[in-house]
């Protein structure tokens, strides 16, 4: 599967890229990462746990990065489109966030 | 694609570069750019099912059973099992999508002595943009089963603040699927006729830029909307 020379040498000297094996293994990790999600739904002592919904959170956020950074190369890619993706993107969350807390569906005691 | 190969244009003798003065293409400045404003839009969207989340008056609900006045039972909505699997073939069509790329990259490049089926297998674009269009058409057709289902079922988007929020979510993303499996059959279809080298790296790239965008999308709704509870 990854002994073809030309491959490897090809992405290595034009673009970087991972190999095809890299690839597959990437789709590996998300396909675990999701049996996990989906085993967790259905043991109702999971669910009940305080933990639940943050360790979802961090697994799908798991996720996502693995996504951007493998598949949509931005670990291999050029500084600006890390910035015009992840500005947004922090603008995107803060929004959530912001009006989670307006309309009161996230609270902090003080 | 790599900036640095696009900028510096020494690669196979491209006619159509597009700088600008950072030395990157601007198509591809463009297509991060425009994901960067696709990600506020469904900032937006999330945000709003999740303020309404909780807040419905009447069901049928996502995770909990719901009794009407008239002692009509409603099962929670969401059916977890089919949702896991277009999840599932979601993720893989991103597979695809990289290898359908990979290959438009490595396509010219002579195949060694005793290659094996993976080996073609990598080399073929026609393949893996058809595979990466057929799951993204897959998909949409559970999609199309759950809607029905839900509507079936007695959810539609006016029956409460659930039904509103989950089909103006899901539709929007569904929507973008539908563009991405056009735009794909389109790549398809060029390959077929004249065939994509090297020298179309960069349109490959970007649609395969905009289809890991709309998995990603789902990733996070997928554990939004249907696992936390």
């Amino acid at each position: 599967m990854t002994g073809d020379p030309s491959v490897a040498h090809d992405t290595k000297h034009a673009h970087a890229h991972p190999s095809g094996a890299t690839y597959l293994k990437v789709a590996a990790i998300l396909t675990i990462i999701t049996v996990v999600e989906v085993w967790a739904y259905y043991i109702p002592a999971l669910v009940a746990s305080p933990l639940f919904n943050p360790s979802l959170i961090i697994l799908s956020a798991a996720k996502f990065l693995i996504v951007v950074l493998f598949y949509m190369h931005l670990k291999y890619d050029h500084k600006l489109f890390k910035v015009l993706f992840t500005g947004p993107l922090i603008i995107a969350g803060a929004t959530i966030v912001a009006l989670l807390f307006l309309f009161h569906q996230l609270k902090i005691s003080f | 694609m790599s900036a640095h190969t696009t900028a510096a244009g020494h690669d196979d003798g491209h006619v159509h570069h597009h700088y600008t003065t950072t030395g990157l293409d601007n198509r591809k400045i463009a297509i991060w750019a425009f994901i960067g404003s696709e990600c506020m839009l469904f900032a937006s969207l999330i945000a709003t099912y999740l303020i309404y989340k909780g807040r419905s008056i009447v069901g049928p609900f996502p995770h909990t059973e719901y009794v009407n006045e008239a002692g009509q039972i409603f099962k929670p909505i969401l059916d977890i099992p089919v949702t896991s699997a277009s999840t599932f073939v979601l993720l893989m069509s991103s597979l695809f999508m990289v290898l359908a790329l990979q290959a438009v990259q490595i396509k010219h490049l002579p195949l060694p002595d005793g290659a094996g089926w993976w080996t073609r297998a990598q080399r073929s674009s026609q393949l893996w943009l058809f595979m990466t269009a057929s799951f993204g058409a897959i998909f949409l057709m559970f999609q199309a089963y759950e809607f029905t289902a839900f509507v079936h079922e007695g959810l539609t988007v006016k029956t409460n603040l659930f039904g509103s929020t989950f089909f103006t979510l899901t539709g929007f993303h569904g929507a973008h699927v539908t563009a991405g499996v056009l735009w794909l059959t389109s790549l398809l279809w060029i390959d077929r006729t004249r065939g994509l080298g090297p020298q179309d790296e960069l349109i490959v790239d970007i649609a395969a830029l905009y289809w890991h965008f709309v998995d990603v999308i789902w990733i996070v709704i997928f554990t939004l909307v249907y696992l936390i509870q």
